[in-house]
């Protein structure tokens, strides 16, 4: 087939990638994952049903199975692997390290870019806060401990380098 | 041998080095005779319940790297159930090595190490306790026999320390003592070590896998990649009984990035360059499907029906017939009953299969890599051996996994293309050809004396497969045992002072696939029979806790579930009364040996059944890890809860729907419980059942609470206020 590809440039953690899209639609969570073996952000429903595919655009929590990757050009995208590293986790890591919360862990890294942007806005969100803006689902039902985390999370603050007493 | 392990009748070490010496690697084959036979003798002579997944041909590999790095690799398959923790933990103890030092992963089946049975049924740390201690103790001594010969010192005056063999203050690495070495000894099993020397057992040991997790590096069955891999993508049926009849592909073969349609016997499908290409193209297959367009829900609902089918009865004691004649008092009676269910687990279904000439790779998130490595072995027609299968982490298991046929269908494309395919099915295609919970129908009946006690009990279950619909073992299965456990599974009388009882298991075949979901049938038949005792010990006019109480029997697993029961009713400080809009409701059960009480704290708010608080009590015997029995205690009752309260698919004009999160309700962040308070007894000294046992009492559990807060008693799932 010849067919007209469509280059576009990504910001993904910071680095910049360069994709020739077949098809324009393409939504950007099969960009990273097809296109340039960024795994970490997982597919669950396709329909912004579930939250698997949860990263940040320029902060924003988005569900990126439903987000056309061309949308995202010129902006910043953050997933999971660019969140926090092992050396320097993101608060809401660490909260989840010292909470044990993954169980069969592939709903988790969705679970925990949504955590990360409700702090963003809401530093220290009521539980209210947490049931309004965490919709997404996890099977293995993990929410008791990811509730905690969240909160755990907004103790320890913005602050990376802050020693945390481990659990449990 | 030192320990006599129950089962186990003779065994053999295989040793041999890894190519250019520098790795051990040791493994062990247990067999038994006649063991399906034996099982399900006993099975059904004493009405228990030894799960088949107590696999009887368990072998576990382990390989010590020159790095001084252990590597364990499990047969059975990390779901987030946490036993690659677990079995860490036991390792550690007779290896004398830090728990962080061993890495487990997964076996691929090439590795020769493979459980036919697969991971299921809440079996592997007790199948796997005594088999991993004596592995671990063996590679010890072996270490220790080759680091003898290495110091010159007799074996004896060698000791095994933090991950070395000392002899006074010299000392040699497990990598030091490895490198090199050739040929291996197979010294005799040494006497096992007590178990309360072990350092790592009952410790919240964190999951060793909780890292990759946490940064997104944990591969799962969707994330593996091969180079020059191609997208696929099958057109399935979204309706009841569909086969296919005839497709249509011209307008697929001339879209983008379409690199072969495949056209078989039993589906078609299409291979693109990106995944977005092969699910367009698959949509745009115009497919003529042979379906049933009569189907409705009360279609099936009339079906599974007490009274329909062929009944077994699975538990007898005295004459519950003649009981209930002849007894004095009325006979008391309810019907209850719950709805197709899906799994819904997150990661979908799938497979990527690289099939060359005469060898075939696979790659999936799979509970039975051996079942499933022989499923594409027969359909390329190559040898089993030709196939490996490699598992990785799955994203959900929950017994969706127990039948991944259609990894058979990469592999097809794959060999048909020349490339490594993947092939994933969509949350519709995944809801509408799930392996459902089947629906049942359950009826009981009692008498009270005029003591206050039950003086006939008679529970009768109806549902369609759940262990019959189970591939690798299906015919025999049936022969040996005639109706389907799964099916009845939570369905025994665990009211053992109750004179005469009986309980029936009607098996009937229904026109979708039914099989395995977490507890098979213990949420529901344990939903019917606690919610009855509820009722019972109203109308005795009794507290709940006692009038189990009173039911129950003396001997260990009695006290063991009346100890739950006790602990779950203090913890929560368990009262009748409803106090500032809040009930409570208790319910126990005891699945694959362990026992577990719930009570559940339930309001209403927003017009909505709220679950506040569940208060658990579990008695899995030794605690391998408190965290993570902990983690599978909460895991449970979220997931029963979520059937409990909002889970039912349905079937409209032979459409089984829905096909999405959302409309198919399952529980969220806001309806999980607030609080989870877990009480961890041990009443036995080996590991029990840990992965699904907490499953069962939550239903009823909240099922009574709803009662006390509403004077009316819920006879469905999923629980709704009227
Ligand atoms: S995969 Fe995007 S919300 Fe489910
Ligand atoms: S941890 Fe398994 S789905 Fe959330």
């Amino acid at each position: 087939m010849n067919v007209q590809k469509q280059q576009i440039t990504l910001t993904v953690n910071g680095a910049d990638h360069q994709i020739a899209l077949e098809d324009t639609n393409t939504p950007l969570l099969w960009v990273l994952r097809d296109y340039l073996g960024i795994m970490g952000t997982k597919f669950g429903c396709g329909k912004a049903a579930c939250g698997a595919c949860t990263l940040h655009v320029d902060k924003e929590a988005v569900r990126s199975c439903t987000y056309p990757a061309r949308l995202a050009e010129g902006k910043q995208i953050t997933t999971i692997e660019g969140l926090g590293s092992r050396e320097e986790p993101h608060p809401v890591q660490r909260a989840w390290m010292a909470e044990v919360v993954p169980q069969c862990g592939y709903c988790q890294p969705g679970f925990m870019m949504a955590a990360a942007a409700l702090l963003e806005k809401v530093p220290e969100p009521t539980d209210a806060d947490i049931d309004q803006n965490i919709t997404n689902i996890c099977r293995c039902g993990t929410y008791y401990r990811m509730r905690k985390a969240i909160h755990r999370a907004a103790a320890i603050g913005g602050t990376r380098e802050e020693p945390l007493a481990e659990t449990p | 041998m030192a320990e006599k392990t129950k089962g186990i009748t003779r065994r053999k070490f295989v040793v041999r080095t890894l190519l250019g010496g520098t790795g051990l690697i040791i493994g062990t084959t247990y067999l038994l005779r006649n063991p399906l036979r034996r099982k399900f003798n006993a099975f059904i002579d004493t009405g228990d319940v030894p799960y088949i997944g107590e696999t009887d041909e368990p072998a576990l590999w382990f390989e010590v790297t020159p790095e001084n790095g252990i590597i364990l690799s499990s047969p059975k398959v990390e779901m987030g159930q946490g036993i690659f923790t677990g079995l860490a933990q036991i390792a550690a103890g007779e290896l004398d090595v830090d728990v962080q030092q061993i890495r487990v992963i997964h076996a691929p089946t090439a590795s020769g190490n493979v459980d036919d049975f697969g991971t299921g049924g809440s079996t592997t740390i007790r199948s796997l306790w005594p088999v991993l201690r004596s592995l671990s103790a063996t590679l010890r001594e072996m270490l220790k026999a080759e680091a003898a010969r290495k110091l010159g010192l007799p074996v004896s005056e060698l000791t095994t320390e933090a991950g070395r063999v000392w002899a006074g203050d010299r000392s040699l690495s497990y990598g030091e003592i490895v490198e090199g070495v050739q040929d291996w000894a197979s010294p005799d099993t040494p006497p096992l070590r007590e178990v309360g020397s072990y350092p790592f057992i009952g410790r919240p040991v964190p999951r060793n896998d909780l890292a990759d997790k946490v940064f997104g590096a944990a591969i799962f069955g969707m994330d593996a990649t091969l180079p020059d891999m191609l997208y696929g993508a099958v057109a399935r049926p979204s309706h009841i009984g569909a086969r296919l009849k005839s497709a249509d592909t011209s307008r697929a073969a001339s879209m983008a990035g379409v690199v072969r349609i495949c056209r078989e016997a039993d589906f078609v499908g299409v291979v693109a360059t990106s995944r977005m290409a092969a699910e367009n193209a698959k949509n745009a297959i115009e497919v003529d499907w042979d379906a049933d367009t009569g189907w409705q829900t009360r279609d099936i609902e009339e079906m599974i029906r007490v009274g329909n089918g062929t009944p077994y009865v699975i538990q007898k004691q005295g004459n519950a017939e003649r009981a209930f004649e002849t007894a004095p008092g009325e006979i008391i009676r309810a019907e209850f009953k719950t709805p197709i269910g899906a799994h819904a687990q997150l990661e979908p279904n799938g497979a990527l299969a690289w099939v060359e000439e005469d060898q075939a790779t696979v790659i999936l998130s799979t509970q039975v890599p051996g079942y499933t490595q022989e499923q594409v072995a027969r359909r390329l027609d190559l040898k089993k051996e030709q196939v490996n299968l490699i598992p990785t982490f799955l994203g959900g298991g929950f017994g969706r996994r127990l039948n991944t046929s259609h990894a058979v269908e990469a592999a097809v494309m794959s060999r048909a293309v020349g490339k490594p395919v993947k092939c994933y099915f969509n949350r519709q295609e995944e809801f509408q050809n799930d392996e459902f919970r089947p629906p049942s129908h359950m009826v009981v009946h009692a008498k009270l004396s005029d003591k206050g006690g039950i003086s006939a009990f008679e529970f009768n279950t109806s549902s369609g497969a759940v262990m019959h619909s189970f591939g690798p073992l299906p015919g025999m299965m049936r022969n040996l045992v005639g109706s389907d456990f799964g099916a009845w599974r939570g369905g025994l009388i665990q009211y053992g002072l109750i004179p005469d009882f009986k309980s029936v298991s009607w098996f009937v075949e229904l026109p979708f696939a039914t099989a395995t979901w977490r507890g098979l049938g213990l949420l529901t038949n344990t939903f019917a029979i606690e919610s009855f005792l509820d009722e019972l010990a109203r109308k005795a006019g009794r507290d709940p806790v006692g009038f189990r109480l009173m039911h129950i029997r003396d001997d260990a697993a009695g006290e063991r579930l009346k100890n739950v029961i006790r602990a779950a009713a203090e913890k929560a400080g368990y009262r009748d009364e409803v106090v500032g809009g809040t009930a409570m409701g208790l319910a126990a059960s005891t699945d694959a040996g362990s026992p577990a009480a719930h009570v559940a704290e339930v309001s209403i708010r927003d017009g909505e059944i709220r679950v506040e608080k569940v208060t658990c009590a579990f008695d899995p015997g030794l605690v391998i890890n408190p965290d993570l029995v902990r983690a599978q205690c909460e895991g449970n009752i979220i997931m029963g809860m979520s059937a409990a309260l909002y889970e039912e698919m349905h079937v409209e004009d032979g459409e089984l729907l829905p096909v999405i999160y959302g409309p198919y309700r399952m529980a969220q962040m806001k309806d999980g419980p607030r609080e989870i308070e877990v009480v961890l007894l041990q009443g036995d000294d080996a590991p029990g059942a840990v992965g699904e046992p907490p499953m069962g009492p939550i239903a009823a559990a909240i099922a009574n609470a709803v009662t006390r807060l509403t004077g009316k008693r819920p006879r469905q799932l999923p629980i709704r206020l009227s």
